[in-house]
């Protein structure tokens, strides 16, 4: 019988995420973790299983649903020697712990003229198109992104849930670190190079228009690219804090044209920031005003046909493209 | 198990019956969606309330149609017993446009304030500070209605319930708060999450009554509620009831519980509530078994009803999506 070789390095996003928080707790003891179920029940995605057997109940902790306090103790604890890795289970879920984020993590760095570091992470994942509720279904990369002194990053690829998680824990910053759920089941290359944040990486290469993305929306746009007749070049930002601008402007240098795509709700997204700056940098070389696709500005319901209706998919960005080679 | 603390009255021979009818409504409905979930006929996430019925019946039976009532993710018993429409529930959990919510909803978030039920909701705590709302707005408006929230024993460690309960104390709000502690908050045992397992004991850190229950008694919920709705009304303040119950399927459908001991499920499978109910209207005398049998027997009926009903309503056509993102 012939075997089809199948690469030996591949494994599933959620086991990479796995690997990578115990690469980060094998290289450095002070790293801790932190959240609801992510300890012998191994997490309500199964992220975390096997951690608890492997560093045991100080190292990998079982809160109570007390997320204003454990996400703030996450933070004092990282002010104070340990390393944290806090899970807050649906990004969500933010709604009830946003101040040691907002205003202890983000900001006692700067108020004590360094003299505080906080580093910490906080793991948490997103992800509409499975009828989860509005409640359940926000992606809200762009409120943290807006808050000086978060880092923000996004994993879309199995290398990277990996890489881009060791890079946080390693980081001395407080790092919110945004996983997809749609995302858990894929599988690719295992990761093992963590990489500095603020890397954007260029996942397809095309010479016609520009489309800047992150996340789960990712997989669309390469779908669009498959699809679309126009020649998309295809930039995963990876993070929003820091923003690799440089990657993106010289892509839209070549291509003249900019379409930002992104699960999060268009309006007020950060596809606003980054068009901006683009036009800033490259008025005069867009052949096309910079266009975004986002959900639109409404809760996500439940109804799967209407969820699916809003949430951004192939053959729109691929139509978006052609519209935009078609208009100059 | 804890000491039942009630000391009240037993309800009179029909509304026993009724309880008993509520029940057998919420087990026909439970029952179904459980095995429709498991067949994809319903999207989202689903949480039982299986074992429990008793709390939502006493709790419900014992309400004025007028009173309010916020509730959880496990709300759907809850609903039923408030008197909620089945058709308009089972619309809903289908996504369909008979929905009470039109499809926006799904199965955590029903709603009905036409028959006081401010919502089921998706943020473990967020029933409280509602439901304290709801009763300061009875309280101002002069309206003699009472506030009930639902929480599991998962939610007393959020900080939520803390705040809750003390502004309705310092503000002697009509509100009824009740936890329903069937042990485990997703796969965590709650005893190992606080000292004080018994949630009934802090009450007295706000200066409230409180009772413990047996919660799969609903005779003893029923009077206890009662009583609870009759202080209220009389001005004096919110009261805490903790049921003791079970819950016995997963978390969510699908969780194959391994964080359970079999002799513990055995063992509240036992103390069947609509059996407990049954053996006392039988033996006193209330009713036949052939009569409950037909209870059961219609309740199973009617579910099938709506079951049928959903099945043949339209879905959200697109549009609706865009409605009631602002009031207008
Ligand atoms: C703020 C918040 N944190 C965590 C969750 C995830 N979650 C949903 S239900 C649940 C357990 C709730 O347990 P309990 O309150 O006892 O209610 P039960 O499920 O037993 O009815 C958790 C942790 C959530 N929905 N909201």
């Amino acid at each position: 019988m012939s075997s089809v070789a199948e690469p030996q390095t591949t494994t599933r996003y959620i086991d990479a995420l796995a690997q990578g928080m115990r690469t980060a707790m094998q290289e450095d003891e002070r790293v801790v973790l932190l959240g609801i179920d992510v300890g012998a029940g191994g997490g309500i995605f199964t992220v975390t299983r096997g951690l608890h057997e492997e560093f045991g109940s100080e190292r990998v902790i079982d809160t109570p649903i007390s997320e204003m306090g454990y996400v703030g103790a996450g933070v004092g604890a990282a002010m104070t020697g340990l390393r944290p890795i806090v899970e807050i289970m649906f990004m969500d879920f933010v709604g009830v712990c946003l101040d040691p984020i907002l205003n202890q993590a983000a900001k006692l760095g700067y108020m004590t003229a360094g003299a505080l570091q906080i580093p910490i992470v906080f793991r948490t994942q997103t992800g509409a198109g499975r009828s989860a509720g509005a409640q359940h279904s926000q992606s809200l990369e762009a409120w943290f992104a807006h808050v000086p002194g978060l880092k923000v990053v996004m994993p879309a690829t199995v290398t990277d849930a990996h890489d881009l998680l060791v890079a946080a824990v390693r980081d001395p910053n407080p790092v919110v670190f945004i996983e997809n759920r749609r995302l858990y089941g894929m599988r690719g290359q295992a990761g093992e190079d963590p990489l500095p944040l603020g890397q954007a990486r260029v996942a397809r290469s095309g010479d016609e228009v520009t489309v800047v993305t992150w996340g789960q929306s990712l997989r669309e746009c390469l779908s669009a690219a498959d699809e679309s007749s126009a020649s998309l070049e295809v930039i995963d930002l990876r993070s929003l804090v820091p923003l690799d601008m440089e990657t993106v402007i010289a892509s839209v240098r070549r291509t003249g044209r900019l379409l930002v795509v992104h699960e999060a709700v268009q309006d007020f997204g950060a596809g606003g920031e980054i068009a901006a700056r683009v036009a800033d940098e490259l008025f005069d070389e867009l052949r096309t005003p910079v266009r975004r696709i986002g959900t639109p500005s409404v809760p996500m319901p439940f109804s799967p046909e209407l969820e699916r209706t809003l949430l951004p998919g192939a053959a729109a960005i691929a139509a978006a493209g052609e519209a935009l080679l078609a208009e100059g | 198990m804890h000491a039942v603390t009630s000391q009240h009255e037993p309800p009179p021979a029909q509304l026993r019956r009724n309880l008993f009818a509520s029940m057998a409504l919420i087990r026909a409905f439970e029952t179904r969606v459980a095995e429709l979930y498991r067949d994809g006929d319903i999207p989202g996430f689903v949480h039982t309330s299986l074992g429990q019925e008793a709390v939502a019946a006493g709790v419900g039976l014992a309400l004025r149609d007028e009173d309010y009532l916020a509730t959880t993710h496990r709300g759907h018993g809850h609903c039923l017993a408030k008197g909620v429409d089945v058709d308009g529930m089972m619309g809903e959990l289908f996504a369909r446009v008979t929905g009470l919510c039109r499809g926006t909803g799904g199965s955590m978030h029903i709603a009905d304030p036409s028959h006081g039920v401010i919502g089921a909701n998706a943020i473990v705590g967020a029933s409280l500070p509602l439901a304290v709302g709801a009763g300061l707005s009875s309280k101002l408006l002069h309206q003699d209605r009472v506030a009930v929230a639902f929480f599991g024993e998962g939610a007393v460690n959020q900080g939520s319930f803390h705040e809750s309960v003390n502004l309705a104390a310092i503000w002697d709000l009509p509100v009824i708060f009740v936890c329903e502690n069937n042990i485990y908050a997703e796969f965590t045992d709650s005893r190992a999450m606080t000292r004080v397992p018994c949630v009934a004991d802090r009450a007295a850190a706000y200066g409230i009554e409180a009772h413990t229950l047996d919660g799969n008694d609903a005779d003893v919920v029923y009077a206890a509620t009662a009583a609870a709705a009759e202080r209220c009304r009389a001005g004096e303040g919110p009261i805490l009831l903790e049921a003791e119950t079970y819950r016995w399927h997963g978390h969510y459908e699908g969780d194959a519980q391994p964080y359970k001991p079999d002799d513990e499920s055995l063992a509240w499978r036992d103390r069947d509530p609509l059996t407990i109910a049954e053996a006392r209207l039988v033996h006193d005398d209330t009713a036949t078994a052939e009569e409950l049998a037909a209870v059961r027997a219609d309740a199973g009926a009617r579910v099938d009803a709506a079951v049928e009903a959903a099945r043949a309503a339209d879905v959200p056509a697109h549009e609706e999506a865009f409605q009631h993102v602002f009031s207008r």
